[in-house]
């Protein structure tokens, strides 16, 4: 049975390369105490094995932080946060967790099964510590990983841990990390750059189109980056990427403070594609628990003509704070955000971007959805503008949002600064609500309720799902519409 | 056969009473057709025959092959057959004519415990019936209804409703902002799904319409209730002395 053997082979070679590549299994199983304190970000940076630079980075970060306050501004409310009695640190791999499926809260099995979910993935999404499953899994997607490996390794293309690319790419961390997204840039940015876990980090060298979507879904051996993920993606001159970050089944999550930030960096000629699929535990249907997500997103066309383009689809968290923005500081560049931004029950949403107009004919465009339901608020907030010098800039938004019954709001908060008189700036928004006429016609076609509103609400979201990778859309479609589920009747 | 039994319905927020006591009995493999003056309650019986909210029935039953669907949701009664052929049927921004077609037509096989239809089966019946109607598939591929001509709204509902093949067809003013053209094309979609199997109720302020689908039988509705039924010929005779027989009043 020559094709079993092979793939037992092939299993110990990833056996092998999680040992070699995957930062968890040097750590043992443990927690720093609770706290934050220079200690702890001591305490962290050592655990890493990091070098002293890196540790005064933190260091850095840290006192930064402390004399900073949280921001108030958004529309969002929640209790006050302890920062105190978080834990900051623990070992990737902990022994908690379910043992098997029938652990599992049957409410998340149930969104997987509408999903679609291969059952071995089921367990890996849903947490459940076990090695066996953890082969098991690697099993069907074996090949996929490590031709996926090899093809980027031939192209020249760094994809790995952040941990792992302070190690081994220490010049391009130094030059890079930070340069977007300052330690003190804001309050989570900061907290961020003192604690951070791990995350992504990509390089695509010189005029190198990466061969492949990059996906953190195929880094199922690095799947637990914690709550203060960093990802940093570099495109050198005339490179091109694709990033894909998420996944549409909802993870199973400890930690209910989330504060990542990503750092985009594309120079001359390059392009930078950076999609999410966001969907965190919401919360219950009274609005207890669910994710906290503080983010920092920002990507800086440095150089003359590059591309930074953000697709996001937001439907978890319990509170969605985060901007994915531009920086257009190359003449010519280019900057687009793409949005769904869905809420229903409790949930709020304080989302949108900014367009930074630096460089000269810089252009930019932005088409946002938010879809509020049940009890939720959702607010797009965003700025665009042009520097004094910054001739000839052009920008487009789009800002639609579509109301679910009559308990939820939905909010448009669009900053303009325009400070050059040959400026090109227009803004269109829309609000409307579902009628019922609608919902009535849906279903006297035969759809149920459920039915009708994912329906329309897909039609609604068109424009930016043709934005989104190929093999996420219909996923996405699917997940929008469990999102809203119960939001009507 | 479909049974409208003494039906009485006043708007679910308001007083007002619109049908008093509606009498209709409209066997599987007859056309009938109901006219009356604006405000009679025409519209109205063919929402109360679909499910819409909005209206709350206080007394009598409609009956559906000898079963009441007034507890059924809009999707239940579609999955027994009941087809609405809208007025102004609404439009639904970003979602494509096909995917539409295709969703309501695999929701109501599920409901009927039928297997879903494939794409490749689906595409080749809806350029067959759609050529029928003078619709092809670029019509499709726009949002349902979004910047849709008079015309084409009309010839869309009609191609739902042959590709749905329901059992109770109710068309609420179906050649209203047609042209002579388009209610030719509408008419024989219409007349081409007449058979032994289905009932319908054709629901029209003129008899223009009944030229081309010719009714078994006219009912005049208005004050609520149905003031008289006859052949084809009553729809000449109305099309004649106006309503205003019916009513009290000069129509």
């Amino acid at each position: 049975m020559a094709a079993v053997k092979e793939t037992i082979d092939q299993v110990k070679t990833i056996d092998v390369d999680q040992y070699k590549y995957g930062f968890e299994t040097n750590i043992e199983s443990v927690k720093a105490p609770k706290g934050l304190d220079e200690s702890t970000v001591r305490y962290i940076s050592a655990k890493k094995g990091e070098p002293e630079w890196m540790l005064n980075w933190r260091l850095e970060a840290f006192a930064r932080w402390k004399a900073m306050t949280e921001p108030t501004w958004a529309k969002v409310h929640y209790p006050k946060i302890d920062f105190q009695d978080l834990y900051y640190y623990a070992a990737p791999k902990s022994t908690e967790g379910p043992k098997s499926l029938d652990e599992v809260d049957p409410e998340l099995l149930r969104m997987y099964e509408k999903l679609g979910v291969p059952l071995k993935e089921r367990e890996i999404l849903a947490g459940v510590q076990s090695t066996k499953v953890a082969v098991d899994a690697v099993f069907d997607s074996v090949s996929v990983v490590t031709t996926f490996k090899e093809e980027l390794k031939k192209a020249g293309v760094i994809f790995c841990s952040i941990s792992e690319a302070i190690r081994e790419y220490p010049e391009l961390v130094k030059k890079y990390l930070g340069s977007v997204v300052p330690q003190s840039d804001n309050f989570y940015a900061a907290l961020n750059s003192a604690v951070f876990s791990d995350g992504s980090f990509v390089y695509v060298p010189e005029g190198v189109r990466c061969p492949m979507e990059l996906s953190t879904y195929f880094r199922i051996n690095e799947k637990q980056t914690g709550q203060f993920e960093r990802t940093l993606i570099i495109a050198d001159r005339g490179a091109h990427v694709s990033y894909l970050e998420g996944c549409t089944a909802p993870t199973r999550d400890e930690n209910q403070l989330h504060a990542a930030v990503v750092e985009l960096v594309a120079l001359d000629d390059a392009e930078i594609k950076y999609s999410t699929v966001q969907n965190w535990y919401p919360g219950d249907k009274d609005g207890k628990g669910g994710i906290y997500n503080f983010v920092t997103k920002r990507g800086d066309c440095r150089g003359h003509n590059s591309k930074i383009s953000w697709t996001q689809v937001e439907t978890g968290s319990a509170i969605t704070w985060k901007y994915p923005s531009c920086i257009l500081r190359g003449d010519y560049s280019r900057g687009e955000f793409y949005s769904i931004a869905v809420s229903n029950g409790y949930q709020q949403v304080d989302s949108g971007t900014k367009m930074i107009h630096l460089g000269k004919n810089s252009s930019s465009r932005i088409i946002s959805k938010g879809i509020a339901a049940g009890h939720s608020q959702n607010t797009y907030r965003g700025l665009v503008s042009a520097h004094r010098k910054a001739t000839g800039v052009r920008n487009f938004t789009n800002c639609d949002s579509l109301l679910i019954g009559d308990k939820c709001g939905a909010h448009t908060v669009p900053y303009i600064e325009a400070k050059n008189s040959s400026a090109h700036f227009e803004h269109e928004a829309t609000t409307s609500k579902i009628s019922d006429d609608m919902l009535f016609y849906c279903m006297q076609r035969g759809l149920s309720e459920e039915e009708a509103v994912a329906l329309v609400v897909n039609g609604f979201v068109r424009d930016v799902l043709q934005h989104l990778p190929m093999e996420f859309m219909a996923e996405t479609q699917k997940l929008i519409g469990i999102s809203l589920e119960g939001s009507v009747g | 056969m479909l049974e409208i039994k003494n039906l009485h319905v006043k708007l679910a927020d308001e007083d007002r009473v619109i049908l008093k006591g509606v009498d209709l009995v409209v066997p599987k493999g007859e056309v009938h057709a109901i006219m009356g003056p604006n405000g009679s309650g025409k519209s109205t019986l063919s929402y109360v025959i679909a499910g819409r909210d909005g209206y709350e029935v206080t007394e009598g039953d409609i009956l559906w092959n000898g079963e009441s669907v007034l507890g059924m949701e809009p999707d239940e009664r579609a999955a027994k057959g009941v087809f609405l052929a809208f007025q102004y049927p609404m439009e639904i921004p970003g979602v494509a004519g096909l995917t539409f077609l295709r969703t309501a037509l695999n929701a109501l096989r599920k409901k009927r415990g039928e297997d879903e239809m494939n794409t490749a089966a689906f595409m080749k019946l809806v350029k067959e019936k759609g050529a029928k109607l003078n619709i092809d598939v670029e019509m499709l591929k726009r949002p349902v209804n979004v910047g849709f001509s008079g015309g084409e709204k009309k010839r869309s509902e009609i191609l739902q409703m042959a590709m749905l093949e329901p059992t109770l067809c109710v068309l609420d003013e179906t050649d209203s902002g047609l042209d002579i053209d388009a209610l030719r094309v509408v008419s024989e979609g219409v007349n081409a799904l007449r058979s032994k199997d289905r009932a319908f109720l054709v629901i029209t302020h003129y008899q223009r319409l009944l030229n081309h689908i010719v009714p078994d039988k006219v009912h005049v509705l208005a004050n609520g209730r149905i003031q008289k039924t006859g052949g084809k010929e009553l729809a000449l005779e109305l099309e004649k002395l106006g309503y205003a027989g019916f009513t009290g009043k000069a129509a």
